[in-house]
């Protein structure tokens, strides 16, 4: 299975992306510049945390209109897993391949530490290496990761189980019931703001974000294996 | 047009306006001797800012020859950029501090800001990726609003440039003491990695190639930047704040990666930072380190802003720019490169033979001076110095110990100052993880990154206790080093050498000049001993205001090398039954301790002692006995003395307690900051390994009752429950900033 990282002016979790997927995953990965128009080489394509575009206007809304995101929408079309996390998580919302938007953090700071998840949806691609209800550790560095939604979306998240992850005990940014990570209804595109990529290791404090690229690549085995 | 504004060289020496630019009648007197004519309105604003302390150092100069600066491992020393000390398999780690203090005081998120941005591209233009950095911030009080919004804005302003370029922050040191209430520090640390092959110099080699300005364009923010860092704060400062610049970090993030891809390219001579002073020093300084002359054609620089004249144009300290020497006829290359980047790179000029620095605008030459001159001849002044009566009258006075009432009471309220208190509330702005190599985060002694694809690892610290350093420079000037040192050996890493931001007040004051000449004294022969050559870094004087100086605060900023990742070590106590062990010698110190001025209100008295010799001895051992595996954690007993670091080993270890034994005189064994002190613990079962290595004595051991309980030979002196001294601890800054 081949990984893409989409490179943007301004991303900087790439390098952190790549190795995840590389040297501790060990699957294949190859970095991939915002201007790149086609994908079809890869299986599944990741978006890398950081500010793209500096995060002016908004944060991921100028990247939405990099060239690569019309191959990013054509991917999620076509049915690859597609995971964006903290600043990919914010371009995917802007360009509408899941629901909502992002607002400041409550405390208007920016948030750096470990936070607990609590799996709700063990049944996608990027999640059913967890148990259901594992709390998780993952950590999260973000100055707008307070996911909001309108109460139709928010129902229609819960009736679909589009809500992947929340923050178990205390919320650190205000989401909205508390959620740190939603699926799209076909589930194959799935955006959260805490950083799997960052917790693959236990050196640097912690591995629980391993599963979640285990996931990915399990499903594409298993899907693989019945095409062939 | 806009030169009919400025005045001619006649108006300029008749009217002295070369004075409000900073520069004296002597001063002026040998420019003109120089250029054997009058200097015009450009060329004054060229010596001015080039001349000015931030970039000659002329008032410091005699003092920074007394640092060691040398030593095997020294690849780079100061000169350029950054320092840069060898750490094996053709790797280099690449560092520097600096301050951006005024601008801070003036404009506290901007300052700091581009206080991280310039030291970034001070160890980027060296050709290495920027991996870490630190900080060292001093403050007032944090009882009133200014003090408050300063404290909130500078760390808002280092967390929204190093979390958006996206290298980690994963160090610092925050003090707050009236001495800063007008003049806050902040001082930001850049710590690279580098392959050998790939070290860069900012020097304008080879006649006829070609200088390019490559980043962001040029506007009118931060004339005069430099100048205004060299002289004292005013209650008129506040109108030099169009002398802050403005930082853009996703700029300079594009400009980053765009120089290190250009590094890699062999057409590249040469490149420097356009920092303080801008396209002047860089020019100036880049062909005065070759021997040869810039010719600039300042039509063809990218601006910002119409009209700009010459003048406006050289002394701007607009942010995220590079100057570069590319070899002539590669021009087209670097210009494809940046443009991947988004990013201009526009020639401007040539390498000349004639050793000036020649501008042209508009068609006219208007400026054409030495660059040696700029960058090397300014005037060096030997200040007086002078013994302040303060310091005869604090080393009169016998060590006294302050009277405790309540040994636990006390223990709180010291972890309560915003010294020894958590800086949670800070680090948590800052994202410390970024790029997935660090090891060990802020909040123990010194952070640790690995190195990717190696076994090594960085510790990495910055450290200054000023209040030491106020009551006795010299000796203040040692424990600085020595406790930097003692920091990294606790985290398993082995002291390089060191980066120092001296920090002062007004060195034409002779008891000012006496703290800077005594405290390098201190530092330089704590490096001799300690075998840390100081690489680089930055002076930064007049740090003064309304003419009251802040304390001597020279910040040393120290690199170590972990040898194995697997030694990387914490503070934090690790299980149940792990002996504790405290090594070094606790005296009746109090002077410039946190229980002195928790008693008296003041500081006073003798600073702490420090044997270098035996501070070596005592981290040699600690480090053989983590490299031998036989260390479960490890603390430098500092600020509050043996009670609060064995309260911070503790607020790590989820539900640990501590049971431990104290001798002698009660106050000092809890509260004394004696130097050359380790807090260790250690598992049982090298109980026996771990004591033929280090002169250590068993003082307790780690227990599952969490609590802190110390008694002595009498019996209980006090017990609390680890959870209460930690959210004591950890409220405090909160509490103190609603």
């Amino acid at each position: 299975m081949r990984f893409a990282v989409i490179v943007f002016p301004g991303s900087n979790c790439d390098v952190d992306m790549y190795h995840a997927v590389k040297d501790e995953l060990g699957a294949e990965v190859e970095y991939v510049w915002h201007d790149r128009k086609n994908l079809d080489d890869f299986d599944g394509i990741l978006l890398p945390g950081g500010f793209s575009y500096g995060d002016y206007l908004r944060s991921g809304a100028i990247a939405r209109f990099s060239n690569v995101m019309k191959e990013v929408v054509k991917a999620a079309e076509a049915g690859k897993p597609v995971l964006g996390v903290c600043n990919g998580f914010q371009i995917l919302l802007e360009a509408g391949l899941l629901p909502g938007a992002m607002r400041r953090n409550e405390s208007l700071k920016f948030i750096c530490r470990q936070v607990e998840l609590k799996v709700e949806n063990n049944q996608t691609m990027f999640s059913s290496t967890y148990e259901i209800d594992e709390v998780i550790t993952i950590p999260i560095a973000h100055g707008e990761g307070n996911y909001y939604c309108d109460e139709e979306t928010l129902a229609k998240l819960k009736a679909n189980n589009q809500i992947v992850f929340t923050y178990n005990g205390s919320n650190p940014n205000g989401s909205l019931e508390d959620i740190a990570g939603i699926i799209n209804e076909k589930g194959n595109v799935l955006g959260m703001m805490p950083h799997p990529e960052r917790a693959v290791d236990e050196l640097l404090g912690g591995a629980d974000g391993l599963k979640l690229f285990q996931s990915i690549v399990k499903q594409w085995r298993e899907a693989h294996v019945v095409n062939a | 047009m806009s030169l009919m504004l400025e005045p001619n060289p006649e108006q300029l020496k008749a009217q002295k306006v070369y004075k409000e630019m900073g520069l004296s009648d002597e001063e002026f007197a040998m420019i003109e001797k120089i250029l054997g004519r009058l200097p015009n309105y450009t060329e004054i604003g060229l010596f001015s800012v080039m001349w000015s302390e931030h970039c000659s150092y002329k008032n410091s100069k005699p003092v920074l020859k007394k640092f060691p600066t040398t030593g095997e491992k020294v690849l780079q020393g100061p000169g350029e950029g950054a320092g840069i000390v060898d750490i094996g398999d053709g790797q280099a780690v690449v560092f520097k501090i600096e301050s951006h203090n005024h601008p801070s005081a003036i404009e506290p998120y901007q300052g700091a800001a581009t206080g991280v941005g310039g030291i970034i591209r001070d160890v980027f233009s060296m050709g290495a990726r920027p991996v870490a950095m630190l900080n060292s911030l001093r403050f007032g009080e944090l009882d009133n609003a200014r003090t408050k919004y300063l404290f909130k804005e500078v760390v808002a302003g280092i967390a929204g440039y190093g979390n958006c370029i996206g290298i980690p922050t994963v160090g610092g040191e925050i003090q707050f003491e009236p001495a800063y209430e007008g003049n806050p520090l902040v001082n930001a640390m850049c710590v690279g990695l580098i392959d050998h092959k790939d070290i860069q110099k900012g020097q304008a080699h080879g006649v006829g190639n070609t200088v390019m300005y490559v980043g962001a364009k040029t506007g009118r923010d931060g004339i005069h930047g430099a100048t205004f860092a060299s002289e004292e704060l005013t209650d008129q400062s506040e109108e030099k704040r169009p002398a802050v610049q403005v930082g853009d970090p996703f700029m300079e993030k594009l400009l980053l990666e765009a120089c290190l891809e250009l590094v890699k390219s062999d057409a590249l001579v040469g490149i420097q930072d356009m920092g303080a002073a801008g396209l002047t020093s860089s020019s100036a300084e880049m062909a005065s380190k070759a021997g040869s002359g810039i010719e600039m054609n300042l039509d063809l620089v990218p601006q910002r802003e119409t009209g700009m004249t010459a003048y406006e144009m050289m002394l701007s300290e607009s942010q995220e720019r590079m100057l570069i020497v590319v070899k002539k006829g590669r021009e087209q290359e670097i210009v494809d490169l940046f443009s991947k980047y988004d990013l201009e790179a526009v020639a401007i000029g040539t390498v000349t033979d004639d050793k000036m620095l020649r501008l042209i605008h508009n068609g006219e030459i208007v400026a054409n001076v030495p660059a040696d001159a700029l960058a090397e001849e300014a005037p060096v002044y030997h200040k007086p110095s002078r013994e302040p009566e303060y310091y005869r009258e604090f080393q009169a006075m016998e060590n006294e110990i302050p009277a405790v009432a309540d040994y636990k009471e006390t223990l709180i309220k010291l972890l309560q100052q915003p010294t020894i208190a958590s800086k949670e509330w800070v680090y948590d702005q800052y994202d410390y993880m970024v790029r997935t190599n660090t090891v060990v985060a802020p909040g123990s002694d010194a952070a640790v990154i690995r190195i990717r694809g190696t076994r090594k690892g960085l510790a990495m610290t910055t450290d200054c206790n000023a209040r030491y350093m106020y009551l006795d420079p010299e000796t203040g000037g040692k424990i600085a080093v020595a406790e930097a040192a003692r920091n990294i050996v606790c985290s398993g890493g082995e002291p390089l050498a060191i980066t120092d931001n001296l920090n002062f007040g007004n060195p034409e004051k002779p008891e000012i000049f006496w703290q800077i000449e005594k405290s390098a004294d201190g530092i330089s022969e704590a490096c001799r001993t300690l075998n840390t050559p100081v690489i680089g870094g930055n002076v930064s004087l007049y740090n003064e205001t309304s003419g009251a100086a802040i304390y001597p605060t020279p910040v040393i900023g120290m690199v170590g090398l972990v040898a194995d990742i697997e030694h990387a070590t914490t503070q934090t106590f690790k299980s149940a039954g792990d002996l504790i062990y405290l090594l070094g010698e606790t005296k009746d110190e109090f002077g410039g301790s946190e229980l002195q001025k928790l008693t008296y209100g003041k500081i006073f008295g003798k600073a702490p002692e420090l044997d270098l010799e035996k501070e070596v001895k005592f981290q040699k051992q600690v480090l053989h006995a983590i490299r031998e595996g036989l260390v479960a954690s490890a603390h430098d007993v500092a600020e509050g003395g043996l009670a609060v670091a064995a309260a911070e080993s503790l607020f790590g270890s989820g539900n640990l307690g501590a049971n431990i034994k104290i001798a002698g005189n009660t106050v000092s064994a809890l509260f004394s900051e004696s130097q050359s002190r380790f807090l260790l613990s250690v598992k049982k079962e090298h109980q026996q390994a771990f004591e033929s290595l280090v002169d250590a004595r068993l003082i307790g051991e780690v227990t599952e009752l969490p609590v802190l309980q110390i008694s002595s030979e009498e019996g209980l002196v006090l017990a609390e429950q680890v959870e209460a001294l930690k959210e004591a601890w950890k409220g405090a800054i909160p509490c103190l900033l609603k």
